[in-house]
């Protein structure tokens, strides 16, 4: 490595050293002739250090290590994904001593041992092969010093790779708490590592670690653990030959042992792939001779490095003798029992259901209010045009659509920090995992697919605590066919035009309410309401089996889940995971979304002669303020009428009297205006791009029983379900500000729809049930499987299926209505 | 007698003589610390009946029946 020209380390505040100043160039910089570097660079043969120094992290999960990450860095990670697989990449430097160092975060594992590409990533990084990441110069590794003899096997397979390495004990209070004594200097000798304490939760042992970090330069790699007979080594060696022989270079002793280790593992299948069955043959011959030995690959690499942890932990480490329960059993005879275990998690669930579907309601109205308030004010700056249209229209409303999300997702991630960091969250995955398990998932996929009932965005943000890919994928594609909150309005505006006000009795409960205004009983407006908040999860099912069959197939992944023990969480933690989740989705996915809707604006703006809107536009405003200002005379006399009805040289009933005519005569012209403006705007819409898509589209929408008008609904609400109310709204020349229970938008489509009314209802919203019309659902699939593939799937299957049930709800219907 | 970890009480242990196959399940099984010679302890089930919540090596780890059945044990008293 000679030069490298990321930008990142472009940064002037890190080039005050001579060797790092030639990194400070960009490419296509005019200076960096051959020539120039020549003379600038110490030697041209050897590799220099041009950016900053590297350190890993990794760390069983549940050690606190996004915690530990968090204290060393201080939040000021940049988050992306390593290229080409669904890993998050999680940049942060640290700054000590004068020094800076790049500090990268690593998956939480148990092993080393990658079986697929997404954990090759960790050994990559770790031995330099990530190209996006550069050498790595040490890796810091974090364990549970109450969980220790677990925590070395990885610890272990870390050592293997001959990496500078500092060994972080963290939760050193947990370990005190539940009387495990650690001979630290015992291990650092035994070891031959810097091994610090921490309590990262409390910021205890940081700077010691950051020092630790900064200067990693000053340690050399430890002794390889060697746990393994020395007949494997051997045959490593020889293997390590025999690859040369086939040209392969990268022969870093830690994938020769995995390329023997692991039977069928990602090194194998790279290598296999590269240069075909013979390679699978040596292995094979190389795992007979040692099977012969005594040495059972896969079973054996477990046993020989819980031997090793073993053996190192001896006379270091005590753990009272006979397991006391403790207070995270009794909890857990609670959390988990056969009936107390349902309820409270029954109870836990409605909780955080009740939140993102209902509270985040008032702080999203804000923000729709807020948006309006700019909206208002951008009209007051500039005149009708498509300049205010594209501010208010495209821009403020692609900000508001981002922006609208932001309670739901932080309300959510808020609720599942806390149950993460106290340790419920393996619980609620173990609660549902029988449930789940018939779907072909796991427990783990229970909360994000309910959260995916109010919204979408959070459930598949929510998918990451599923480690195995291929339930991770299942769960992502179907979290969309939950029913979401955006479905609502469509599904009332429907019933309440076409679904027959019946209300059927139920013994008693009918009786003992008739005199109320309206007895109680079971509606049918309601059962149908029910039936599709019901249908995209019935349809998930068979969706989910069907994905599990094909693009997912593979043995069913076991259920090996660690159930930490339970504690209080901390705020702190709470507070970076909310922050981490709503920065990732506005930064990553927002930008999209903002995107998709300023181009939704130009479809439904052009083509399109405007001047008459504008001119009606801008005549509508003086009106509307002469009929607020009829209002506030006529509200004044009024209450002049109430306090002084006793002056007796005034007639103030003609005065009202007066007001009123001219409110009236205000009303009546602001209403003509505002007539002609909606008649203008449904006219605009019509011919605009999305109108034409709308007519062009009628032939393959008429067998769901759709005319042109719902066509160019449902067109101009593939970007957000919900806009449907308001498109329908401008077409049917009611204005774009109508609601779902807007009685003139009802009775339009009531009478517009007459005869086969309610089958076209069910038509829609079937449609809608099914259909992926969210472009947000769709960007944050994005971010998340780092793919443009799996949007584009889910869009497309979502929306045939969408077609396939609105086609069979109709034609159904009208057999059964004839 | 040898037996398999589900058929345990709550409270009742077990040591582990063998973890059959050598498919990455069982691979997962023993990196998770399931190797013969420990001691393995059932804690509960799953209100539903399954999985199941183990305590091996101190630290508690869940399982389904069906993974807890690749595991013999001789039940300790």
């Amino acid at each position: 490595m000679l030069l490298r020209y990321d930008p990142s380390f472009c940064q002037p505040r890190y080039s005050g050293c001579p060797t790092l100043s030639v990194a400070g160039f960009r490419i296509g910089d005019a200076r960096l002739t051959p020539a120039y570097i020549a003379s600038h660079m110490p030697a041209v043969e050897t590799p220099v250090k041009t950016g900053l120094r590297k350190v890993a992290l990794i760390g069983n999960p549940n050690t606190g290590k996004s915690t530990l990450f968090n204290a060393l860095t201080g939040m000021q990670a940049r988050i992306g994904n390593f290229p080409g697989v669904t890993v998050e990449k999680k940049v942060g430097r640290i700054q000590f001593d004068n020094r800076t160092v790049e500090l990268i975060d690593l998956p939480g594992t148990y092993s080393l041992s990658p079986r697929t590409l997404d954990e090759m990533v960790s050994v990559d990084v770790l031995l330099g092969r990530q190209r996006d990441v550069g050498d790595v110069d040490a890796v810091v590794c974090i364990v549970d010093a109450s969980n220790l003899e677990r925590n070395l096997y990885l610890v272990s397979q870390v050592l293997d790779l001959g990496l500078p390495t500092i060994l972080v004990l963290n939760m050193w209070d947990v370990a005190q708490a539940r009387h495990v004594s650690i001979d630290v200097e015992g291990l650092r000798q035994k070891l031959n590592l810097p091994v610090i304490v921490c309590e990262a939760h409390r910021r205890m042992g940081i700077n010691e670690i950051r020092s630790a970090i900064v200067h990693c330069d000053t340690l050399v790699a430890p002794l390889r653990p060697k746990p393994f007979p020395a007949e494997f080594y051997q045959e490593c060696s020889n293997l390590t030959a025999r690859l040369r022989g086939l040209g392969e270079k990268h022969n870093a002793f830690y994938l020769i042992e995995r390329l023997l280790l692991d039977v069928g593992g990602q090194v194998e299948t790279t290598l296999v792939e590269k240069h075909g069955e013979t390679i699978s043959g040596t292995l094979a011959d190389i795992r007979g001779r040692l099977k012969e030995s005594g040495f059972r690959i896969p079973l054996a690499e477990a046993k020989s490095r819980y031997a090793w942890a073993r053996e190192v932990l001896t006379g270091l480490v005590s753990v009272p003798e006979r397991r006391v329960r403790t207070r995270s059993d009794r909890i857990d005879g609670v959390l988990t029992h056969r009936f107390a275990g349902l309820g409270v998690f029954a109870l836990l669930m409605f909780i955080v259901f009740q939140a993102i579907f209902t509270w985040a309601a008032p702080v999203m109205d804000l923000i729709e209010t807020g948006q309006s308030m700019v909206a208002d004010l951008v009209a007051s700056r500039i005149p009708p045009g498509p300049l205010r249209s594209l501010i208010n229209d495209g821009v403020v409303a692609g900000v508001g659509g981002v922006l609208v999300f932001v309670p739901q997702i932080a309300l959510l991630f808020f609720f599942i920090a806390i149950l993460e960091d106290c340790g419920y969250m393996a619980r609620a995955a173990f609660v549902m995992d029988k449930l789940m398990k018939r779907i072909g998932l796991s427990g783990k996929s229970f909360v994000p697919l309910m959260s995916s009932f109010a919204c979408a965005i959070p459930g598949v943000m929510a998918t990451r605590v599923i480690e195995n890919r291929r339930d991770r994928m299942v769960t992502i594609l179907i979290a969309p066919l939950m029913s979401c909150s955006a479905r609502l309005p469509v599904y009332v505006l429907m019933t309440a035009a076409f679904v027959p006000p019946v209300v059927y009795s139920v013994p008693f409960l009918t009786a003992a309410t008739a005199d109320w205004e309206t007895p109680l009983g079971i509606s049918l407006k309601g059962i149908v309401l029910f039936a599709m908040v019901s249908l995209g999860a019935a349809i998930s099912i068979p969706v989910a089996w069907l994905l599990k069959k094909t693009f997912f197939k593979g043995e069913t992944p076991p259920f090996v889940m660690e159930l930490p023990s339970y504690k209080w969480p901390s705020v702190r933690i709470v507070a970076a995971r909310v922050y981490d989740r709503v920065r990732a989705f506005v930064v990553r996915a927002g930008t999209l979304i903002f995107a998709t809707t300023v181009l939704i604006w130009a479809a439904s703006y052009f083509p399109g002669d405007h001047s008459r809107q504008h001119e009606l536009e801008a005549s509508i405003e003086p009106l509307q303020a002469s009929v607020d200002l009829a209002q506030e005379r006529l509200d004044r006399l009024q209450d002049d009428e109430v306090t002084a009805t006793d002056s007796p040289d005034e007639e103030p009933g003609n005065r009202v009297a007066e007001a009123e005519a001219f409110l009236a005569e205000s009303k009546a012209r602001l209403g003509l205006v505002a007539d002609e403006l909606n008649r203008t705007n449904g006219e605009l819409l019509a011919g605009s791009v999305l109108g034409r898509a709308g007519h062009f589209i009628e032939p393959a929408v008429r067998p769901l029983g759709w005319d042109w008008k719902i066509g160019v609904g449902v067109i101009a609400s593939f970007p957000a379900r919900e806009v449907i109310v308001a498109t329908l709204g401008t077409i049917y020349s009611l204005g774009s500000d109508v609601t779902e229970d807007d009685e003139g938008l009802i009775s339009q489509l009531t009478s517009h729809y007459r005869e086969n009314g309610i089958v076209l209802a069910f038509s829609v919203m079937v449609f809608f049930a099914l259909c992926a019309q969210c472009a947000a659902t769709l960007m944050v699939i994005r971010r998340e499987t780092n793919s443009w593939r799996w949007p584009v799937f889910t869009f497309a299957y979502m929306t045939a299926l969408a077609y396939l049930g609105a086609l069979l709800t109709y034609q159904l219907g009208m057999v059964l209505l004839t | 007698m040898v037996n398999t970890p589900d058929e345990l009480q709550p409270g009742e242990r077990g040591r582990i003589i063998e973890v059959s196959g050598e498919d990455a399940i069982t691979v997962r099984l023993m990196e998770m610390g399931l190797t013969d010679g420990e001691e393995i302890e059932l804690i509960g089930r799953a209100p539903l009946g399954d999985p199941l919540e183990f305590a091996i090596r101190g630290y508690r780890l869940s399982l389904r029946t069906e993974e807890a059945r690749r595991i013999s044990i001789e039940r300790l008293q």
